[in-house]
């Protein structure tokens, strides 16, 4: 199918959905790297007015990704669900933005429509829409998962605590873990990314972390960020793996030059489930994405890079995670160049994967050859905590020595909360308190004997920890 | 006392106290200054001239050749261009063909800082090691990414190239230098082709030892014949973590 339209007197037109999309997309860099990006402000525009007249059915006809060629296409077709997608089946593109806006619109009618969405629909509709909006519609989107605790119930914010070391030292990994837990943080998951991907490695961290989070009745998970591969010998070989981790993309091939297909995470899925280890909840599967990922292994199809991740989140419902989130400023500048690009695609992700069902998270992140600095990640995190992000990364100091970029920090989540009154799960909000790490009403208590002994007990010396104390 | 528990065991920023749940004044100012100087390495000024009169005392021709990336900013947009060749360069390096056994380039990469500082002492040490060697024109390249190598190489017909560039500046290590070295360059040649040490600065792997390690590999590359994946450092020099091969080329390159 072909669009044209005309704007004060220039006519435009774009030859396929593809394109269409791509030229509707807000301006970034790695769409210009790709030589798909509008090359004028006004060809953007005309391109939102197309698509804000293309019927929501039309892409269940015209696939970005042809099906024969795609297993990632083949899901998201096989997997739709009409019922489902009956509420917004005679809308079109616009009328679908407003329909998400308007009152009527709340958590339940969106969690029913989840299914019936494709990631193609989802990401067309975020190119119409305002960051406000994303924020809103996001905002109303209800998703809970649990294993030991149970995440994204309202007003709560969660954290994954990521204990990053270069030389994967258990001790170095432990200290950050204990300097996380001391500031209320880890109720997602303890996640580790590994240096090196081995499964010694791999087992030595999870026993570790397993030992502490049973010596202490933690109500979390623990996680080791490996290849999918590596965790599957670790579990046969009886290491004790809570959730499997993997990093996706929206294309067969370039979850191929991830090592990955579809097979190999529902057999992941399936080992984990079978250790049994959840208590309130059996999501296990935890998968990371990110705008760009597609472009950079030459994978991308054609398909503008924000359409690209919207097709991951397919990936991801697939498995039923407990957590999804965008890394969304690793990548670097040549796919989003600066802080404001870095904020519009954080704000996209989380509302596509929402929409789609997902309990996404987001990791806030930038490089130091992004034009971006901690002022664009602050105001990147309290947009996505307005929005009702499930949870984000806490790094010590937000510098994590072991990746070498910025992320977020302890000390932000503990802003985040408090700026907007939010709380972390229940379950590891009562374990904080019963330790006496926070006071009722969340903040961190002036002094505490909280894991006094979890230094010895890791091997980091035999002085008793007072935590929580101000400067 | 978590104080001292906890950062004796990591360099992460642990144990940092707060205020109210905020980071303290001092702490907040601590990261501004690594955050600067690493900001200020990726915009630093390279300095060719400079580069090539420190270099000279080595007895090879020196010849500048940028890439198709006029400036910073569109080098951070179009890294595809940071790995061809500006106008006329291509010209002049052919102008120098010759019978190579290997050329070396020195080049900004994402940190003018790190060449400027650890390239030369580097190459101090480096080209003692490579005695009998037939060594090319070294050349000197601005706003280059690793794959340039390969069409350096190509144009002056050398059997091999070790590129020297700055790495993407981390926030405690703005001046590290990355070695890249691939046997028969040319272009199209992918990441897994190439064998990298990295992490080359005075609190990574010291000059000394990374001249070690990389006149090793160029040893065992030259013997075999092929670079990359299936050549495994086996040199014995310590000093650094193992970052050979090319750990994750997408993030350094």
């Amino acid at each position: 199918m072909r669009w044209s339209t005309k704007i004060a007197g220039r006519r435009y037109g774009f030859g396929d959905l593809k394109s269409l999309l791509a030229k509707a997309t807000p301006h970034r860099s790695g769409d210009v790297l790709a030589g798909l990006a509008a090359e004028s402000a006004e060809e953007r525009v005309a391109a939102q007015c197309l698509l804000a007249d293309v019927p929501m059915r039309h892409f269940l006809e015209e696939c970005l990704v042809p099906y024969e060629e795609d297993e990632v296409t083949r899901l998201i077709m096989d997997r739709h669900d009409v019922g489902a997608f009956a509420a917004v089946a005679d809308l079109s593109v616009g009328e679908f933005r407003d329909w998400l806006l308007a009152y009527e619109t709340d958590g339940e009618v969106l969690a029913a429509l989840a299914a019936g969405l494709t990631p193609e629909m989802v990401a067309a509709v975020s190119k119409l829409m305002a960051n406000q909006d994303l924020i809103l519609v996001a905002s109303k989107c209800r998703v809970v998962t649990r294993f030991r605790s149970t995440m994204g119930l309202p007003g709560r914010l969660s954290v994954r605590l990521q204990p990053n070391h270069p030389a994967d030292d258990l001790r170095g990994i432990a200290a950050s873990i204990l300097d996380g837990l001391l500031l209320g943080c880890g109720d997602a998951v303890i996640g580790i990314n590994p240096a090196t991907d081995q499964v010694s490695t791999t087992c030595a961290m999870l026993e570790m972390m397993d030992g502490l989070i049973a010596r202490y009745e933690i109500p979390t998970q623990s996680c080791v960020l490996a290849h999918v591969t590596t965790q599957l010998r670790a579990m046969e070989q009886g290491a004790p793996v809570d959730l499997v981790f993997q990093s996706i993309a929206g294309s067969e091939a370039a979850q191929a030059s991830f090592g990955i297909d579809l097979a190999l995470l529902g057999e992941a899925r399936e080992a984990a489930l079978s250790l049994k280890r959840g208590t309130l909840g059996n999501e296990v599967m935890y998968f990371e994405t990110g705008q760009g990922s597609a472009l950079s292994a030459g994978a991308h199809h054609g398909v503008d890079q924000q359409t690209m991740e919207a097709r991951a989140y397919a990936v991801a419902r697939e498995f039923s995670p407990l957590l999804v989130n965008t890394v969304v400023g690793f990548i670097g500048p040549e796919y989003l160049y600066d802080g404001k690009q870095i904020v519009r695609a954080g704000l996209e992700d989380h509302f596509c994967g929402k929409l789609l069902g997902l309990p996404m998270g987001c990791d806030v992140c930038h490089t130091n050859h992004a034009e971006a600095d901690q002022d664009d990640m602050d105001t990147l995190l309290t947009l996505l905590g307005v929005a009702g992000c499930h949870y984000i990364m806490g790094v010590p100091g937000a510098d994590d020595i072991m990746l070498g970029y910025q992320s977020s920090s302890f000390h932000d989540a503990h802003y985040l909360r408090q700026v907007l009154g939010k709380r972390p799960t229940p379950e590891f909000e009562s374990w904080l308190e019963a330790q006496g790490i926070t006071m009722p009403g969340g903040r961190l208590a002036s002094s505490t004997r909280a894991l006094a002994e979890a230094p010895a007990w890791l091997g980091l010396g035999s002085g008793v920890a007072t935590g929580g104390g101000e400067q | 006392m978590e104080k001292r528990l906890f950062q004796a065991w990591t360099s992460a920023r642990v144990a940092m106290g707060r205020t109210g749940g905020s980071l303290p004044c001092r702490e907040r100012l601590r990261f501004l200054v690594d955050h600067a100087r690493a900001r200020d390495a990726v915009h630093a000024v390279f300095d060719p001239p400079g580069l090539a009169v420190e270099l000279e005392g080595h007895g090879l021709p020196v010849m500048y050749a940028p890439s198709r990336a006029a400036d910073r900013q569109v080098y951070l947009q179009r890294p595809d261009w940071g790995r061809q060749l500006g106008e006329g360069a291509r010209e002049r390096l052919e102008g120098a063909r010759g019978d190579y056994d290997l050329v070396v380039v020195v080049a900004d990469g994402l940190s003018a800082e790190a060449t400027h500082r650890q390239a030369p002492p580097l190459l101090e040490a480096l080209f003692p090691l490579l005695r009998g060697w037939e060594l090319g024109p070294l050349v000197i390249s601005s706003q280059a990414r690793v794959a340039l190598e390969d069409e350096i190489g190509e144009a002056l017909g050398a059997r091999a190239v070790l590129m020297l560039l700055g790495e993407r500046p981390g926030l405690g290590s703005p001046d590290s230098l990355g070695a890249y070295l691939v046997q028969g360059p040319r272009r199209g040649n992918s990441d897994a082709q190439r064998n990298c040490v990295s992490n080359i600065r005075p609190a990574g792997l010291p000059v000394e030892a990374a001249a070690q390690r990389i006149a090793w590999l160029l040893g065992e590359a030259r013997r075999l014949g092929f670079s990359g994946v299936d050549l495994k450092d086996e040199s014995g020099a310590g000093g650094g973590l193992d970052f050979d091969p090319c750990p994750d080329p997408g993030r350094l390159c």
